[in-house]
């Protein structure tokens, strides 16, 4: 594990730092909201801790203090969570074997798969990952459990445009791999279908939906290239 | 108000869930040997989703629109990044155009 902090290069950890400082100011909100919302404070904590996937839990709080189903809930939060099965295969080498997939696992997030994708040489991908995901582990949970404490005090964070941050985030983070054309088109078509398809779909599908994008991913041809 | 049993489970089955999906992946890959082509699908598989998180999150609210200040910040936030400024910049600028925005009295 100390040969992680070893490999990580500055820049690079300041940049995790940065989103690790971010996400604990989101889980801040996010504590803050549930009790805020009439949920004892160790609904929250405990889903912050066993679950540890920022959009299921917004989603999940948001379903049960509206008095909904925690049935419902918790179906809403898988489908949202279901992209993590692609993220796992793609970084798979990243989280490496034995005893470490099952906490590497555990740890992944958005961010970190991200941070990740974007580094070259192997050695930095894992370092970027396993340092992203524990970063963003501890920070997310301590900004929930003190959000929760503040109750209702701060209960919307959008004012801070925060809700802004988190997206160019992880644009920042993939518009390195969107240089390669073949990956920019699939990318893009997939955009157009999860959009389209928001309307109409449970939360967390139209993201799945994206995936479609990936049968124009050997698209080479020219006309392809003029339309762009 | 909802019954703690219930709430419970709720959060046991999505806990137990969510980590077999991630899990999922790591688990596979070491059963079976996947060619090289298949690997880059799954590489750009991963990007194609994180580009459409990207552009529901900055784009839509539940199944409306997100209306202005918080696209306009992600669209202050990606052009920064691409002009290579650094992280932090484009962090603040996005979350700072938007805040800005909504001082203005943009939804």
């Amino acid at each position: 594990m100390r040969s992680i902090w070893r490999t990580l290069d500055r820049g690079l950890a300041r940049d995790i730092a940065l989103v690790c400082l971010a996400d604990g100011v989101v889980g801040l909100s996010y504590g803050a909201i549930s009790v805020g919302g009439g949920l004892p404070l160790w609904v929250p904590i405990l889903l912050s801790i066993v679950v540890f996937a920022g959009a299921s839990q917004f989603l999940f709080v948001g379903i049960v203090a509206a008095g909904g189903s925690p049935i419902a809930a918790m179906i809403a939060g898988l489908l949202v969570n279901s992209r993590h099965v692609a993220f796992g295969l793609a970084v798979s080498d990243v989280i490496g074997g034995g005893w470490r997939r099952w906490p590497g696992s555990h740890l992944m997030t958005d961010e970190n798969v991200a941070f990740a994708m974007g580094q070259d040489e192997p050695g930095q991908r894992r370092a970027a990952y396993w340092a992203g995901g524990i970063g963003i582990f501890v920070c997310w949970n301590v900004g929930v459990v003190i959000g929760g404490l503040a109750g209702s005090v701060i209960t919307n964070t959008d004012v801070f445009g925060l809700d802004a941050a988190f997206p160019a985030v992880l644009l920042a983070l993939v518009l390195p791999a969107l240089r390669d054309r073949r990956t920019r088109t699939a990318a893009l078509v997939g955009v157009v279908i999860a959009l389209a398809a928001t309307p109409f779909l449970p939360a967390g599908v139209p993201v799945l939906l994206a995936l479609a994008g990936l049968l124009f991913y050997r698209a080479d041809k020219p006309a392809l290239e003029v339309a762009r | 108000m909802t019954n703690t049993p219930l709430l419970l489970t709720g959060i046991a089955v999505l806990a137990v869930g969510t980590f077999s999906l991630r899990f999922a992946g790591p688990a596979l890959r070491s059963r079976i040997e996947i060619p090289e082509k298949a690997q880059q699908l799954l590489a750009a598989a991963a990007i194609v989703l994180l580009t459409a998180l990207v552009a529901t999150s900055a784009l839509t609210q539940g199944h409306g629109p997100a209306g202005i200040a918080r696209p306009a910040g992600v669209l202050v936030g990606g052009v920064l990044a691409w002009r290579k400024v650094p992280f932090v910049l484009v962090v603040v600028a996005a979350a700072a155009t938007a805040a800005g925005l909504r001082l203005l009295g943009a939804p």
